[in-house]
C-alpha cells in the first residue's frame, strides 16, 4: 500500500496532491513558484515529510515547467493534458468536454466519440497570466476583478485573438472612463471567445462540460461567461472543488499505474540532486563586463538633464504639459526659460481624469499667487478627454510632442525611439520634420508594461527587478515575436534553472530586439541616424537602455526625463504657442470638477459603435469610442469623395430578383468582394435570385467563430464562417463560393494568382462547417481569366448541379457577368479619377488607402476610411487609381493581381502632390511580408512617406489615429517648408 | 523612382571560379547530388550551420512576417558569407524556386534584396527550378544532369525510407548510420560513371545491407511526419524532429520527395482539366510524370519483392485517397498533397501524425489545419498534432505537444493490446 504523489508544475504555479492508495486526497496545495521551480519542489517535498515519511510512495510529475525537474530527479513525467484526460475518465466518466485554463495554456479535451485534445497554439497563449495582467492594468486584485465582473451591465467587444490584442482594446476603454464592472466582464468574455475560437475548431462544445484549472476555480465571473456563451444548463456545467489541483491529481492517479515505489528519503535525495542541477544554456553576453563599465555608463547618461527651478520661490509665467498616456499620466510645468518647476509621473490607475484633477489642484496650490499658468497643452491617448474636461489650450499628436522635446536635448536629433507602457514609437526626422512614424503593431506590443507585470508576477518591484538585470552574467535569450512567446521562453529558461537576474536581463534585451527587428526593422545603426534620442518610461530601466546601445553598437542620448518627454514636449509646445490668457480650468473649476460617464450604442450607422459619453462639470460633453463624426456632430462631416464608401454602396445595391430557378447565396467575402458584380449578373440572368450575406459585423463573426480551423489565419478569412451561417439563417439552400487559383490578368504582373487563402478558403469552409438546414455549398474551381474556357466549364458545371440549362442561356449569362464586372471596374476607375480631380480643384489632401478588395468591409477595416474622411482627406482605393499608375517592374516576383494594383497605385502616388499612400495589412497576411517593403521602397524613393496600418479583430483606432494625424502634421510641415522655400526663392 | 534592381547573374564562366553555397534541406539526397554537380562543373557546398547566428541574420535580413524557411535559408546564407570562410568575390548562392502562387517563389527575390542590403550585392544567385524561371541565372539542367538528379532523388528517397525503418530498431547504436554512409559514398562514386543506372542491382544490395543490420523485432510506435516541405525535411527547420522521435522510442515515417515532384508536375494537367489552360509545359509535365511514376513503381516493387520492409505508397494511390477531402486544384505550397499524405499514413496504419508548418503558413491554413476536422471525422483514431515553427517558438512548447501526441499513441497501443477499446484510459491509469 503506497501513497501517490502528483506534482503539477505549470508556468506560474506549483500544485501538489497526495492521495492514499484508494484515492482519498490527503493533501493538496496551490502556490505560485516565482520561477524557483526546483527549489520550490524540494521545499514542498520537505514540507510533506511528516505525511510521507515511512510510507512507500509512487510519484509522477506533470506540467510544462516540470519536465526538466523530472528528468534530473529521475521521476516519471506525464504530459499534462494526458494526465488530465486520464483523471477525468476516472473521476468524471460522464464528461463530454473538458475545458482547462492554466496560467498560460488553454486546453480543450473532447472525450466522447473520437477523443481529441487541443492545446492553444503558440500565438494565442495567456489566459490566467492574461487575467493577472489585466487586473494589474486596472490596478485591482484578481478577486476584485471577479467581484466587479458579476455586476456588469454591458459587454464591450474586445479582440480575442490573443492577450496582447485584447489589452490594446481594453486600454482605451479604461482611458475613456468606461465602468470597471463592464471592463472586467468584457475581459472574461475575451478569454471565453479566445478559448472557443482557438480550440473548438468546428467541434461543438455540448453535453456535460467539466471546467478545470486555477482561473476557473477562482473566478465566478469567468464561469458565468462560459456558461452563458456556451448556452449550458446548470447541471451540465461542472465545476469541481478540486479544479485547480486537478492536473496534479491526474498525475497522482497516473502514478498509481506505475511500478516504481520510492521511500521518502530516496525521493528527497533525488529532488535535492535535481535542485542542484543548473543546466548550462547558451546565454547572451552580460550587459556590463564589470563595475567600471557600469559607472562609465551612468556618468555618461547623467549629462542629459534639464535645469530645475524651485516652484516654491519662482514668480512669473508657467506652461503646463500633460501627457495622458495609455498606462501612465505624465505632467510637467516649466517656466519661461524651459526650466522644470514641477513633474509628475505615475500610473493612471485606469482613471486619468481623477489623477489629472488631483494634480491640477496640487499645482494650483503650489503656484499660489506667484505663478500663473500662461498656457497648457495635452497629448497622448487621453488627449481629447483631458482637453475637454479641463479646457486645455492645445491638443497635439504625440509624435509632434516627442519630437519637440527631443529637439530640446539635441537639435540635430534625426531619430527618436520611444518605448512606453504599451507601445513603441519611432520617428525619423528629416529636414526638421517628422518624416516617418513607425509604431509597433498590436502583435509585438507589450513592451514596458510587460516587464512591469512580469516583475510583479515574480514578486519584485519593477525597479528592483531591473537592477537585478545589471548583475546578470548569463542573460537568457527569450526571443522576439511577442509577449506571449516570451512567456513560454521564460518557461524554458525556468526549466533550465535560469536566475531571476538572467530572466530580467533577457526581458530587457528582448524588448529592445523587438523594437529594432520588428518596429524599426533596422539592420544597423547607420540606417537609423547619427543622433539617436531614446525616451519613454521603459528606457529609464538601465538594462533596456544598455541593451539598446549594445545591439545598436552606438551610444545614444537618454534625457534624464526620459519618461516625461511627451509632457515636456507638450509644455514647450504650449509655450511656443501661448496666447495672452490660457483657457485652462481655474482652481475653483478644478475643485468643483465632476464628471459622469455613460455607455450608449450609436445607431447612426451600421457600425453601431459602443460610445462612452462623458459629461463634465463645465458642460463639455466628450464622446469616445466613435469612428466617425456623426455622433459628435449629428451628421456626417463634409461629404468628401471616399472610394471605399463608393464601392460599398455599389456592392450593397446589388439586389436579387426573384426568378424561376430559386435562390442562390453569395457570401460577401474574400474573392466575392471583387467578383460580386460578375456573379450577381450571371445568376440573375440565369433566373436565380441572388441572396448576398452583406457587410460583416461583429455579431456575424461570433456566429461562425467556433468553426474556424486555424486560429492564425487572417481576419477576413475568419469572417467567412459567419457569412455562411448568415446565409443559412436567411433560408438559403444553395451557396455558391468558388475556389479561384487565378485572378484576372490585368497585364501588370508576372503572374495573376490569388493568395492561397483567397484562392482556396471554400475548401476550409466545406471541411469544417456542417449545416443543419442541409444547405449545400457549391465551390467549383473556376478561372474568369479565360472567358471562352470559362463559358464551357461553367456550362458543364451548372448542368451537373442544376440540370437543364442550355448553352445559350449560359453564354448569355456569362456575357452579362463580364459586362457587369467591367462596368463596375470602370465606375470605380471613373470615380477614382473624379476624386483626384476634386482634391486638386479644392486644394485637399488625398490618401490612397491601399489594401485588397475585401478591405472595404467596415468590420475588417474598422472604419478607418471614415476616420480618414473625418480628418479631411479625399480617399481613393488602390484599384480605382491603379490604371493611372505606370506598371513598372518591382524587385520581387510580382505574382498576385491584387498586389500588383498596389504597386501601381504606389507609383501613381509618387507622382501626385499632396497625396500619400497608406497600406492596410491584415494580421497574418504573409503576402504582405513580401509586398509591403516593395511598396515602401517605391514611395520612399520618390520622397513620399510610407504608412502601414495592421488590422485584425482589434477595434481600437487609437494607434491608427496617431499615425494618421502624424501623417497629416508631416504633410502640413512639408507644405509649409515648400511655401517658405518658394517665397525665399 | 525605383528601377528594377539589376542583380548579378551567374554566368557560365563563374562555374570555373565560384563556389556555390546551398542551404541544407534533405541531408541524404543532397549528399548524393553534390558529387555529380561537381562533375558537371558546379562547385557546390552545402551549408549545415545551425548556430544562433543563422536565426539572428535571418531576423535582421527578412521581413518579420515572412515564413520561417525563408528566414532560415536567407539567414544561413548571409551568416556564411559573413563567417569569413568564403572568398566573397568567388562565392555564389543557389536557392530553389517552385513557381507557384505561394510566397516560396519569392525567396530568391528576397534573398537578392537581403544580399544587397547587407553589402553582398555582388554575390550572384542561381535559381534551381524546373519551371523555366530565371533562365539567365539558373542551374542549367542538361538532360544527363536531369536524369542523374532524378536517380539521385529516387535513391535518396529509398535510403531515407530504409534508414527510418532501421535506425529506431538497431541493437548496436551506429550500425544503420554505417550502412547509410556506405551507400551515400558508394552511390556518389557510381554517379561518376554510368553505374548508377543499375537500379535493380543497387536496390537489391541496399535492401540486403539494411536487412543485415541487427535489429530489435518489437514494433515501435510509428509517427508520420508531413508538412511544408522545408519544415518536413530540414533538421534545422524542425529542430531535428526525426532524431527527437527516435529518441522517444518511435519510428518516424517520412515519405520521399518524389511525391512532391510528381505533385508539382501533375498540377499542369489539373489546370488543363479545370480551367482549360494549356501551357507549353503541359506535355513535358505529362512525360515527366510518366517517367517518375515508373521510377517510383520500380522502387516499390523492389521493396515488396524483398519482403522485409514496408514499401512506400505509389503516387496514384495518393490521388485516389484525397478524393472527397480536398480538390486537386488546390495547388499552392504543398497543396492537396499534404492532405493526401496524412490520408496515406492513416491508410497504411500510421495513426500518429506530426504536421509541421512555419507559423502563419498560408496554404496550410487550408490544406493542413483546415483538413484535420474532416480527416478526424472519418478516421476517429487519427492522432494528428500540428506544430508551428518560427524563430521564437520554443522547443519546450513543441516537445510538450509531441509528448502529448506520443502519450496518446502509447495509450492506443495498450488499448488495442488488451482489446478493450471501450474502457478508454483505464489501463494507463490502473484500476484501484
Amino acid at each position: 500500500m503506497a501513497y501517490r504523489l502528483g506534482l503539477d508544475i505549470g508556468s506560474t504555479t506549483l500544485k501538489a496532491v497526495v492521495t492514499d492508495e484508494v484515492g482519498n486526497i490527503l493533501y493538496k496545495s496551490y502556490e505560485r513558484h516565482m520561477s524557483r521551480v526546483r527549489e520550490m519542489a524540494l521545499e514542498k517535498l520537505k514540507e510533506l515529510g511528516g505525511l510521507l515519511d515511512g510510507m512507500p510512495i509512487k510519484a509522477a510529475i506533470t506540467g510544462s515547467a516540470g519536465l526538466g525537474l523530472a528528468d534530473s530527479a529521475g521521476v516519471d513525467f506525464v504530459q499534462e493534458v494526458f494526465a488530465t484526460a486520464g483523471g477525468v475518465k476516472r473521476l468524471y466518466p460522464k464528461t463530454d468536454v473538458v475545458i482547462e485554463l492554466g496560467g498560460e495554456d488553454a486546453k480543450i479535451i473532447f472525450l466522447q466519440g473520437a477523443m481529441e485534445e487541443r492545446m492553444n497554439s503558440t500565438c494565442a497563449g495567456g489566459t490566467g497570466a492574461f487575467i493577472d495582467q489585466m487586473a494589474s492594468l486596472l490596478n485591482i486584485t484578481v478577486d476584485r476583478l471577479d467581484e466587479l465582473s458579476l455586476q456588469h451591465t454591458d459587454i464591450y467587444p474586445i479582440a480575442s485573438r490573443c492577450g496582447v490584442f485584447a489589452k490594446t482594446d481594453i486600454q482605451p476603454l479604461i482611458n475613456q472612463g468606461a465602468r470597471k464592472e463592464n471592463i472586467a466582464a468584457s475581459i472574461y468574455q475575451a478569454v471565453v471567445d479566445q478559448t472557443i475560437a482557438g480550440l473548438a475548431q468546428g467541434r461543438p462544445i455540448t453535453g456535460k462540460v467539466l471546467f478545470l484549472g486555477g482561473p476557473l476555480a477562482f473566478s465566478k465571473g469567468l464561469r458565468e461567461r462560459f456558461i452563458q456563451t456556451l448556452g449550458l444548463d446548470e447541471a451540465d456545467a461542472v465545476f469541481p472543488d478540486i479544479a485547480q489541483y486537478f492536473v496534479a491529481l491526474g498525475a497522482a492517479i497516473y502514478a498509481d499505474g506505475l511500478e516504481k515505489e520510492y521511500e521518502y528519503q530516496s525521493l528527497l535525495t533525488a529532488f535535492e540532486r535535481a535542485a542542484q542541477v543548473h543546466e548550462q544554456v547558451e546565454g547572451l553576453e552580460p550587459l556590463f563586463a564589470d563595475r567600471s563599465a557600469y559607472d562609465a555608463f551612468v556618468s555618461r547618461h547623467a549629462k542629459a538633464s534639464v535645469e530645475q527651478a524651485d516652484i516654491a520661490t519662482y514668480c512669473g509665467r508657467a506652461h503646463l504639459g500633460i501627457d495622458a498616456g495609455s498606462t501612465t499620466t505624465k505632467i510637467t510645468l516649466i517656466d519661461d526659460s524651459k526650466r522644470i518647476l514641477y513633474t509628475y509621473y505615475a500610473p493612471n490607475l485606469g482613471n486619468p481624469l481623477k489623477i489629472v484633477r488631483a494634480q491640477l489642484e496640487e499645482i494650483y496650490r503650489l503656484c499660489g499667487d506667484r505663478i500663473t499658468i500662461a498656457s497648457s497643452a495635452v497629448t497622448g491617448y487621453g488627449e481629447e478627454l483631458i482637453k475637454n474636461a479641463f479646457n486645455i489650450d492645445f491638443g497635439l499628436v504625440e509624435t509632434v510632442a516627442h519630437y519637440r522635446a527631443a529637439r530640446h536635448f539635441n537639435p540635430e536629433a534625426d531619430f527618436i525611439i520611444d518605448i512606453g507602457g504599451q507601445d513603441i514609437k519611432c520617428f525619423e526626422i528629416r529636414d526638421g520634420a517628422v518624416a516617418s512614424v513607425m509604431l509597433n503593431e498590436a502583435c509585438s506590443s507589450g513592451c514596458g508594461s510587460f516587464i512591469e507585470t512580469f516583475a510583479k508576477s515574480l514578486g519584485y518591484p519593477v525597479s528592483e527587478f531591473a537592477a537585478l538585470a545589471l548583475e546578470s552574467r548569463n542573460p537568457v535569450d527569450l526571443g522576439t515575436r511577442c509577449t506571449v512567446f516570451m512567456n513560454s521562453s521564460v518557461k524554458q529558461a525556468q526549466k533550465n534553472g535560469a536566475t531571476v537576474a538572467d530572466i530580467s536581463a533577457g526581458l530587457a534585451i528582448s524588448v529592445v530586439k523587438n523594437a529594432i527587428y520588428k518596429v524599426i526593422r533596422a539592420r544597423n545603426a547607420d540606417e537609423l541616424g547619427k543622433h539617436i534620442v531614446v525616451q519613454g518610461g521603459t528606457f529609464l530601466n538601465d538594462a533596456v537602455l544598455r541593451s539598446f546601445e549594445m545591439l545598436m553598437g552606438r551610444n545614444v542620448v537618454r534625457p534624464a526625463i526620459a519618461g516625461l518627454m511627451g509632457a515636456y514636449g507638450a509644455a514647450l509646445h504650449a509655450m511656443d504657442h501661448a496666447k495672452a490668457v490660457s483657457t485652462i480650468a481655474t482652481a475653483q473649476q478644478v475643485a468643483a470638477f465632476t464628471h459622469q460617464s455613460k455607455f450608449v450604442t450609436c445607431n447612426l450607422c451600421t457600425n453601431h459603435c459602443s460610445l462612452t459619453v462623458n459629461v463634465f462639470e463645465n458642460g463639455n460633453k466628450f464622446i469616445s469610442g466613435n469612428r466617425c463624426e456623426r455622433p459628435v456632430r449629428g451628421v456626417a462631416g463634409r461629404d468628401l469623395p471616399n472610394l471605399y464608401q463608393f464601392k460599398r454602396n455599389h456592392l450593397t445595391s446589388l439586389r436579387g430578383i426573384p426568378g424561376p430557378r430559386g435562390k442562390i447565396g453569395l457570401p460577401l467575402v474574400l474573392n466575392m468582394y471583387e467578383n460580386l458584380p460578375f456573379w450577381h449578373a450571371f445568376f440573375t440572368k440565369l433566373g436565380f435570385e441572388t441572396v448576398v450575406s452583406g457587410i460583416s459585423t461583429r455579431a456575424l463573426y461570433a456566429k461562425g467563430q467556433h468553426t474556424i480551423a486555424s486560429d492564425t489565419v487572417c481576419y477576413p478569412a475568419k469572417l467567412v464562417h459567419g457569412h455562411m451561417k448568415t446565409l443559412e439563417e436567411q433560408g438559403v439552400k444553395t451557396v455558391f463560393y468558388p475556389c479561384m487559383t487565378y485572378n484576372f490578368d490585368e497585364g501588370s504582373s508576372d503572374n495573376c494568382f490569388h493568395c492561397p487563402v483567397v484562392a482556396y478558403y471554400p475548401e476550409s469552409v466545406n471541411a469544417n462547417m456542417t449545416f443543419e438546414s442541409g444547405m449545400r455549398l457549391l465551390y467549383p474551381y473556376l478561372s474568369l481569366n479565360h472567358p471562352k474556357q470559362f463559358a464551357k466549364k461553367i456550362h458543364a458545371y451548372m448542368n451537373e448541379q442544376f440540370g437543364g440549362i442550355s448553352k445559350r442561356e449560359v453564354n448569355a449569362a456569362v456575357k452579362a457577368g463580364y459586362q457587369a464586372y467591367h462596368a463596375y471596374k470602370k465606375a470605380v476607375a471613373d470615380e477614382g479619377k473624379r476624386a483626384l480631380e476634386y482634391a486638386q480643384k479644392n486644394g485637399l489632401k488625398t490618401i490612397v488607402l491601399a489594401g485588397r478588395p475585401y478591405h472595404i468591409d467596415p468590420e475588417i477595416n474598422h472604419g478607418i476610411d471614415q476616420l480618414i474622411s473625418t480628418l479631411g482627406f479625399v480617399l481613393v482605393c488602390e484599384d480605382s487609381v491603379a490604371e493611372l499608375g505606370k506598371y513598372k517592374r518591382v524587385n520581387v516576383l510580382n505574382q498576385w493581381t491584387y498586389h500588383a494594383r498596389m504597386y501601381r497605385a504606389a507609383t501613381l502616388t509618387a507622382t501626385l502632390p499632396d497625396t500619400q499612400l497608406v497600406q492596410l495589412v491584415s494580421f497574418g497576411c504573409g503576402i504582405d511580408a513580401v509586398t509591403s517593403d516593395e511598396v515602401r521602397d517605391l514611395l520612399r524613393s520618390a520622397g513620399k512617406l510610407y504608412t502601414q496600418i495592421k488590422i485584425d479583430e482589434i477595434n481600437n483606432l487609437g494607434a491608427v489615429k496617431i499615425r494618421l494625424r502624424s501623417l497629416l502634421a508631416a504633410m502640413e510641415d512639408k507644405n509649409k517648408d515648400e511655401k517658405e522655400e518658394s517665397t525665399r526663392g | 523612382m525605383v528601377e528594377e534592381t539589376p542583380y548579378v547573374k551567374f554566368t557560365p564562366e563563374m562555374k570555373k571560379t565560384h563556389t556555390i553555397l546551398v542551404p541544407m534541406m534533405l541531408p541524404v539526397h543532397f549528399s548524393l547530388i553534390i558529387p555529380f554537380l561537381q562533375d558537371a562543373g558546379y562547385r557546390v557546398e552545402v551549408l549545415t550551420t545551425t548556430h544562433q547566428g543563422v536565426i539572428d541574420e535571418g531576423l535582421k535580413n527578412t521581413h518579420n512576417d515572412i515564413c520561417y524557411p525563408c528566414m532560415l535559408v536567407i539567414g544561413q546564407m548571409i551568416d556564411a558569407l559573413k563567417s569569413g570562410r568564403y572568398d566573397i568575390e568567388k562565392t555564389a548562392l543557389m536557392i530553389t524556386q517552385t513557381g507557384g502562387g505561394c510566397r516560396a517563389s519569392n525567396y530568391i527575390s528576397l534573398l537578392r534584396k537581403a544580399l544587397k542590403n547587407s553589402g553582398f550585392g555582388n554575390v550572384p544567385v542561381l535559381s534551381l527550378n524546373i519551371s523555366g524561371l530565371e533562365k539567365d541565372s539558373s542551374l542549367q539542367f542538361t538532360l544527363p544532369l536531369l536524369i542523374k538528379t532524378s536517380f539521385a532523388l529516387m535513391y535518396g528517397d529509398m535510403l531515407m525510407w530504409l534508414n527510418n525503418q532501421c535506425r529506431p530498431y538497431e541493437k548496436r547504436s551506429g550500425d544503420t548510420k554505417a550502412v547509410l554512409d556506405k551507400w551515400v559514398e558508394g552511390l556518389g562514386r557510381q554517379f561518376h560513371s554510368l553505374d548508377f543506372l543499375h537500379v535493380r542491382k543497387n536496390y537489391r544490395e541496399m535492401l540486403a545491407d539494411f536487412d543485415g543490420i541487427n535489429r530489435d523485432k518489437t514494433p515501435k510506435i510509428k509517427v508520420g511526419i508531413v508538412g511544408e516541405i522545408y519544415m518536413k525535411y530540414a533538421p534545422l527547420g524542425n529542430n531535428c524532429l526525426e532524431e527527437f522521435l527516435i529518441g522517444e522510442g518511435a519510428e518516424p515515417v517520412v515519405s520521399g520527395v518524389m511525391d512532391f515532384l510528381l505533385y508539382c508536375l501533375s498540377n499542369a494537367e489539373t489546370d488543363y482539366k479545370l480551367y482549360g489552360i494549356l501551357k507549353p509545359g503541359t506535355i513535358l509535365a505529362k512525360i515527366g510524370t510518366w517517367y517518375l511514376r515508373k521510377r517510383q513503381r520500380q522502387m516499390i516493387r523492389a521493396i515488396t519483392e524483398h519482403g522485409v520492409f514496408v514499401p512506400p505508397t505509389p503516387f496514384s494511390r495518393l490521388t485516389e485517397l484525397v478524393e472527397g477531402y480536398i480538390g486537386r486544384g488546390t495547388k499552392m505550397g504543398e497543396g492537396w498533397l499534404l492532405t493526401a499524405e496524412m490520408l496515406e499514413l492513416l491508410d497504411s496504419g500510421v495513426n500518429n501524425i506530426v504536421c509541421t508548418q512555419p507559423f502563419g503558413c498560408l496554404p496550410n491554413h487550408i490544406v493542413a489545419k483546415g483538413m484535420i476536422r474532416k480527416i478526424k471525422d472519418r478516421h476517429p483514431y487519427a492522432n494528428i498534432m500540428p506544430i508551428d515553427y518560427d524563430p521564437s517558438a520554443t522547443r519546450i512548447n513543441q516537445e510538450n505537444r509531441l509528448k502529448l501526441m506520443l502519450a496518446n499513441a502509447r495509450l492506443s497501443v495498450k488499448e488495442s493490446d488488451v482489446q478493450q477499446t471501450e474502457r478508454v484510459g483505464e489501463e494507463a491509469f490502473a484500476l484501484r
